[in-house]
Parts: structure tokens; sequence; C-alpha cells
């Protein structure tokens, strides 16, 4: 395969060069050379206004997958609860089942899942299966992947989602390579291209400050995962009345589902609530807080909102507070309801984890400060004297004004 | 114990805009680093190298080996490896390789691994700075059909045959012991990576890397590079961030009032 420029229509222009992620095109006597470091992302295919760019050699030719069909959700689980992220999946697969005019299926697999699953039946699933043995009953990606890909090869759904959590962005990558077909992480937009009928999955990279739009070529399923929180969960009322309907049970033999895993224990911090990504409410504190005990202030308010504390990484950093809470660059990225920002300036890799939040309000005393630039309220104020008043406003329902 | 440490080499910053007026984008003084999470995953394996020599048992037996693909200005990047304790860097660089998406990658780092021979322990950053998947460690691991965790934040014991790790999952730790050979990705909590001293310096200075080609790997060139990927981008495009911002002035009190109220009408106070 290769990317060549056709040197007899280019005239140098350089809008390629500028659009090029990858640094790798230079403008050498007049003309387009296109370098090492490109990864033939077709950016610059595109920019070219004289049709000069082209990418050669690429196996173009489309397969026939009409025997793939439906859309499936993997509706994930802790314990014998479905975590929200499956819900939001299938509200969103709703659509898309609906644009392909194909059903919408969800899989659970689990310990003692059987009832709480019924519930994905209130989300526009049409179908469930069901695998519900205590062998599943710890989340362990060899045998619930060994599992997934019994079923996807037996029944060739086109779509697969799954939530883009810790043990998803595990589980779906192990699936895609068992089943030899592409996967694509974190899509925050997900569509059916209207002439191709095929899944066009869109996502940030580069930190959030560039989309991509990527489709899965000569392989099926489609596979993508999604963060929780990205998708709305829409209760749908279907035609079965969206409280059952087709449920199969798969009976599978433990003896085939030996885990290579040997799971000691498990561990939680005291008191501490660490999965911040699963709440509406995050309230998060940085340098600004000038020490770890300020951070009892942060978890009264998060207290009032049923919310959450979080940290920039210079307050992980000063060890304050652990890292699982914290948000960013090389913390978690979140996208809650309210993101309350209290003494963080916003540097760009905190914003990078952050940024697609619903609402983000921050609390600085500088007003300089880069957190003013992406929120939707911001307060220029001390946050020991706001911070205490909003708990006490919040609590006694008092006007203070 | 042969460990091998997958890193890549990435833009230094994500702060990558475009010029509204030219509509190009802006990556003036760009420096190309170690993926960050990449940086632990070196340490990580030193240290395990480290604590294997200590040990009267394994004493000399332990090589670390960073491994990357990428165009040829990775090569640095493999050198500072090396000022950080690695013993040997491989390059796996070929125009054949470009446009890899996640699986491809992962094919190409397993025909490495398994070029090494040996290898018992395969260390990953837990995602990448630009691409930002975390993919390429259990698509790779599921290809060498080894296990794999993910997250991991302590190792808390290896031996020759087994391997017992904490890693942080949503909600809590969990603690796992498997056998080598094994794959795992890390987190920042895992350790604090040290400063090159001068000694790694000058041993870097003469490193040698190995490089190694598409032929040179056995690859067949439709199994790697964009050729051997499942996923093509298609678009690429910078959202248009519009933040309506709106700053609440006043006395601390009128500002609590107000930022009170916007919470009322979000339905998030009563």
């Amino acid at each position: 395969m290769e990317i060549k420029v056709n040197e007899s229509t280019c005239t140098g222009c350089s809008l390629c060069r500028g659009v090029c992620l990858y640094d790798a095109i230079e403008i050498k006597e007049g003309k387009a050379v296109i370098g090492e470091t490109c990864v033939f992302c077709g950016a610059c295919v595109e920019s070219c206004k004289f049709e000069s760019i082209e990418i050669i050699g690429l196996d173009t030719e489309e397969k026939d997958f009409s025997d793939y069909r439906g859309a499936w959700v993997y509706l994930e689980a802790h314990g014998n609860k479905l975590a929200d992220v499956g819900l939001e999946l299938l509200s969103e697969g709703r659509k898309l089942a609906d644009n392909l005019k194909v059903p919408l299926t969800g899989i659970a697999i689990g310990s003692g899942i059987e009832k709480n699953a019924m519930i994905a039946f209130q989300y526009g699933m049409d179908k469930l299966y069901i695998i519900d043995d205590p062998i599943f009953e710890n989340n362990i990606d060899d045998i619930f992947s060994k599992a997934l890909v019994q079923l996807i090869s037996k029944h060739k759904p086109e779509i697969f989602l799954a939530g883009a959590t810790s043990f998803g962005r595990t589980l779906a990558p192990k699936v895609a390579a068992i089943l030899k077909t592409g996967l694509t992480a974190d899509c925050t937009g997900l569509a059916i291209d209207d002439e191709k009928k095929i899944l066009l999955q869109t996502r940030p990279t580069f930190g959030g400050n560039i989309l991509a739009t990527i489709i899965t070529r000569n392989a099926r399923p489609q596979m993508a995962t999604v963060r929780p929180h990205v998708m709305e969960k829409i209760k749908t009322a279907r035609d079965t009345g969206g409280i059952s309907g087709d449920v199969i049970k798969i009976e599978i033999d433990p003896e085939n589902f030996k885990t290579k895993y040997k799971m000691l224990g498990t561990e939680t911090e005291k008191g501490e609530k660490i999965n911040i990504t699963d709440y509406e409410v995050i309230v998060s504190g940085g340098r600004g807080l000038g020490g770890g005990e300020k951070f009892e202030l942060l978890k009264e308010l998060a207290g009032t909102l049923s919310g959450v504390v979080g940290a920039s990484r210079a307050a992980v950093d000063s060890g304050w507070i652990s890292y699982p809470h914290q948000v960013g660059q090389t913390g978690k990225t979140v996208n809650p309801k309210i993101y309350i920002a209290c003494g963080i300036s916003g540097a760009i890799q905190h914003l990078a984890g952050m940024q697609t939040s619903d609402i983000i309000i921050a609390i600085n005393k500088d007003p300089n400060a880069p957190i003013f630039k992406v929120a939707n309220y911001g307060i220029v104020g001390d946050l020991f004297e706001i911070i205490p008043m909003l708990i006490k406003r919040i609590k006694e329902g008092k006007p203070l004004v | 114990m042969k460990i091998a440490v997958c890193i890549k080499q990435v833009p230094g910053t994500t702060d990558i805009k475009i010029d509204p007026e030219t509509n190009t984008l802006v990556r003036q003084g760009i420096e190309n680093i170690i993926n960050p999470f990449d940086s632990y995953a070196v340490e990580e394996g030193v240290r395990i190298k480290e604590g294997l020599d200590a040990d009267d048992k394994y004493k000399g037996e332990s090589e670390v080996i960073a491994v990357t693909m990428g165009p040829p200005q990775a090569e640095e990047m493999l050198k500072e490896a090396v000022a950080s304790g690695v013993d040997r860097i491989v390059l796996l660089s070929d125009r054949a390789f470009a446009g890899a998406d996640t699986w491809a990658t992962s094919t190409t780092l397993a025909m490495a691994v398994d070029k090494l021979e040996d290898v018992k322990l395969v260390i990953f950053g837990k995602q990448t700075l630009d691409g930002d998947t975390g993919q390429v460690g259990p698509e790779f691991a599921q290809r060498m059909n080894i296990p794999f965790i993910g997250y991991v934040s302590e190792i808390m014991g290896i031996s020759a045959k087994k391997i017992k790790v904490k890693r942080l999952a949503e909600d809590r730790y969990e603690i796992f012991e498997i056998r080598l050979p094994a794959a795992i990705s890390v987190i920042k909590d895992i350790n604090t990576p040290r400063v090159p001293s001068l000694r790694g310096k000058m041993k870097a200075k003469s490193a040698e890397v190995l490089v190694w080609t598409a032929s040179e790997l056995g690859a067949d060139k439709d199994e790697v590079g964009l050729s051997g990927s499942y996923t093509q981008v298609v678009k690429i495009f910078t959202p248009k961030m519009v933040y309506d911002v709106s700053m609440i002035e006043g006395t601390p009190e009128e500002q609590v009032e107000e930022l009170f109220k916007n919470l009322k009408n979000l339905n998030i106070v009563s």
C-alpha cells in the first residue's frame, strides 16, 4: 500500500499539510511530499482541492455480510445487578436497530442475574439472552469472552456494543481478537451510514481535541465500546409493553468454562467511593485546596448532592487524595451531569478528562484560570467561603439574599 | 526471566488546535515523547528485574526488552528507555506497518515477542495518550493466547511460574494470580519512574537498536498496517466546542444564591 501525490496536479498549496495530524507532509520544491510518519488516515486526500493525493493498494473489495443481522448490547452486571451503561447502550442501540429495521438483543451473563436482567426490556430491547451460572459470579474476562464468542458466532449480529468500563475495556478487545474483527474504543457517536448501512463509529482522540469517524472494514460484527454516561438512558414502551419479551436462557456446561485466573480477593478503600465515573455529580479539588484535610469540605458538598469527590493530578501527586479519584489524561475520563471544579486551574490534561461533562461549574480565585473557558458557570472567589455557604444553603433551604 | 515492555512514541501534548483563520492544525513546537503510561511500564519491568536479581534463586537471569512499533525517529525514545534501565531495545519499523489499528498493532507486537523467544511477562501502559484505546494489551494477549490483566496498580509477587497482581476495577481492587507467560497493563499508581542516572545516559548513547522490518518478522503484508486492520478512519474533524460561559458576579452570598438557583433548575437540589 502507498500514498501518492500526483506531481502534475499538486500546486504545493499546503492545505494537506495543515490537516495532517501526524506532521507527515512537507512541501518540497512546490510539491507535497509525504513522509514516514504517515498513517494513511486519509485526511489529506479529502483536504486536497485538486484531487492530487491518492491511497493505492488498499483492498477495498467489499465482502458480503448479509448473513449478519441485528444489533447486540452486552449488559454488563456487577454481582446480580445490571450496570447502567448497558441500559444506556440499549437506548442508543434502539436507534441503530430502528434505522436498520433489525431486532435489538441484550446479553446478560452473571450469577443470579435473571430477575434483574428483565428490567432491560424497559429500554427498548426486543430479545434477551441470559447465561446464569455461579461460575459467572465475578467478572473474569476469559470465561465471559468465551461465552460471548460462542453466542456471537452462532447468531451473527452485525453490531455488538459494550460499555467502556474497566471490565468492558478488557473483555471487548478479547472478544474482537477471537472473532477477528475490528473494535472502536470509547465512541461518543454511533450512526448508520444511510447508503451502505454500516456503523459509523465516532470517537475522540488526541485527548478529545480531534474526533475521528471509524468504520469496520472486511469483518463482522462491527464492535464498539462506549463510556458510561455518554449515551442517555431512555425508557421506551415496546409492543411487548416494555416489561417482557423474548427471553432465551442458555445452559452451559461449567466444565467448559474454567478460568485461567485465580481471584484471591478484593479490596475496597475504607468508606471511599472510588468508582467516580458512576456518579452524576463530581466535586473535584485541585491545588487551590492546599491540603488533604480540605477534601473533607468537598466530600461534604458531594454528599449533599449525592455525588462523589474527584481530584486534579496536582492534588493526587501531593498525596492529598488517592489515585482512583484522579480526573484527567493520566487519570479517569468522566462525563457526569455536573462537574464542580474547586481550586482547579484547568490544565489541558485535566480538561481532557472532564470537558465532556454536561454542566461544568468552576470556583477559583484566579479570574484568568483556564478552567473558566470551559465552564458553564464560573465563580471567581474563595472556595473556603463559597462552598460552606453553598452546603448551608442546600441543607437549610433559606435564601441568602 | 525475559520481560518485554511494549511502548509507544506519542506527541508530547494533545493540545492540538485548529487555526480558525486558515482552518489548519496548529502544532508548533510539539515534541515527541514516550507515552506517559508506558514510562510506568518501563519502570515496573526494570523493578521486577532488579527484584529478581536480588534473589539468589534468579540472580542474573533476567532481561528487560523494550519494543516499539513506529517510524525511525522512535529510536530516540528507545534509547531513553535504556537510560531508565532497559537492557535491549527493538524497533519495529516498516512502511508496511503504517496505518495499523489496534488489531494490526497487536499482531505486529505479537510477532516481535514471539521472535524474542521465551518472554515470560509483557508489560503495557494502560493506554496511549494519542489513541487512547487501551485495546492493544488485551488483543495482544488474546493473540498470544496468554492471560491478561489490565489496570494493575501493584505487583504483589512474582516467581518463575506465577505472578500475583492487584488491579483497579470500577469500585474496588481485585487481586489475581495468573500463570506465566502473561501480559499486564499498568496504571500510574504502580510506581514513580526513576530519573535516569548519568551512567544510564552514557549507556543509552552507545545502545544499539535492533530494527526489525515486516519481512524480518515473517509478516505477510496483509497482516500488518492498514491492510491488516479491521477498522479504518474515514473522517477526522475537530469538535465544535462552544462553551456558553456565564460568570456569576456579586457578593459571595449573591454568588452562592445564584449558583443554588442554577443547581435547582438543573434538578440537582430541591
